[in-house]
């Protein structure tokens, strides 16, 4: 691994797990009003074990760096959202290459959001994070730019507020879980606008 | 241990040891029993860790089936099958059952001897009913 990769994936988490604690407050609010309110801390628990291990993490292959970063959500998160993030990292760390091209990425995220599907029995259209992944995933393979990528997934956040939640503990709510915005949606558009700020139009 | 083992998991510490407290009343120690509940900070919540501590507390050749209470229990449960060791991995299910009336049937199926998929239908006909 170049010094440049274990920088750049080093950035990577840096970014992701600062946004992530950032919004903290925020997640949890989002996930009082339809869920069990749980998502912030639980994501910044997990975040937090990462940067913890940020050193071990940053120096391994992208792949590998991915991987380890997946177990530690798994491990620490202590909600759904442990094992469907830890499944997607882990996922995506087994699929992508060393040194990813667009393609490869593509080829790897959608491959991760398969993943979730599995681990998570859900689909897009059930108010989830899901519902955020698809289009970013769809908008990186039709050669969207950086801006167009990080518009999608913000547009896709903003859409699952008129959804009604099949999936989790805001499924119970049914039509009442309608007008809030959902907020795994939340926690994937902010890590997809941190990777894109990292990466720029080299994403 | 030759009976099938019972592992409940639960967001609540409180519900986990309770349940287990009424499966101990039924079936003595006939049957390994674990239980785990609570985040990893202690608060509501799983914790895969936990899980598989559970397990291995409840471990018996003849399996071990996984009671749980709400998504995130049983999402962190099935991570927690996954992770575990490949001879172990295909011995343990979690049940789509209610948590305490599956734990303390499938408990009860489980002392008379009843494989691990006969434990884990007897606690998914509760579901079914």
């Amino acid at each position: 691994m170049t010094e440049a990769g274990n920088t750049r994936t080093r950035r990577l988490i840096e970014a992701v797990a600062a946004t992530i604690i950032e919004h903290t407050g925020e997640l949890t609010e989002l996930d009082s009003a339809i869920g069990d309110g749980d998502h912030g801390q639980n994501m910044k628990r997990g975040m937090t074990a990462i940067l913890d291990d940020l050193d071990a993490i940053a120096a391994k292959p992208l792949p590998e760096a991915l991987k380890a970063a997946g177990t530690q959500l798994v491990m620490k998160v202590g909600g759904a959202s442990g094992p469907l993030y830890g499944t997607l990292f882990m996922a995506l760390g087994k699929e992508i290459a060393p040194d990813p091209t667009r393609d490869d990425l593509t080829h790897a995220f959608a491959a991760a959001i398969e993943a979730v599907k599995v681990r998570g029995k859900s689909d897009a259209g059930q108010k989830t994070m899901l519902d955020v992944l698809v289009p970013v995933c769809e908008a990186l393979r039709n050669g969207g730019s950086a801006r167009e990528i990080d518009e999608a997934a913000e547009k896709a956040r903003d859409a699952t507020r008129d959804m009604q939640a099949q999936k989790g503990r805001a499924s119970f709510l049914r039509e009442r879980s309608i007008g809030h915005i959902d907020p795994g949606a939340r926690s994937s558009q902010l890590m997809i606008a941190a990777v894109i700020d990292v990466l720029g139009e080299g994403a | 241990m030759s009976n099938v083992g019972i592992v409940i998991v639960s967001h609540s510490a409180k519900v986990a040891e309770g349940t287990a407290d009424m499966v101990r009343q039924m079936v003595g120690e006939e049957v390994p029993v674990g239980y785990c509940g609570g985040d990893p900070d202690g608060g509501l919540g799983t914790s895969v860790e936990s899980i598989l501590k559970a397990v291995d507390t409840a471990w018996s050749d003849a399996g071990v089936a996984i009671l749980v209470d709400l998504g995130g229990a049983e999402t962190n449960s099935e991570m927690a099958v996954e992770m575990l060791p490949v001879e172990r991995k295909t011995k343990v299910v979690v049940c789509n059952a209610p948590i305490v009336e599956g734990a303390v049937i499938a408990a009860t199926e489980a002392a008379g001897g009843a494989s691990l998929d006969e434990v884990r239908r007897t606690a998914e006909e509760l579901s079914a009913q």
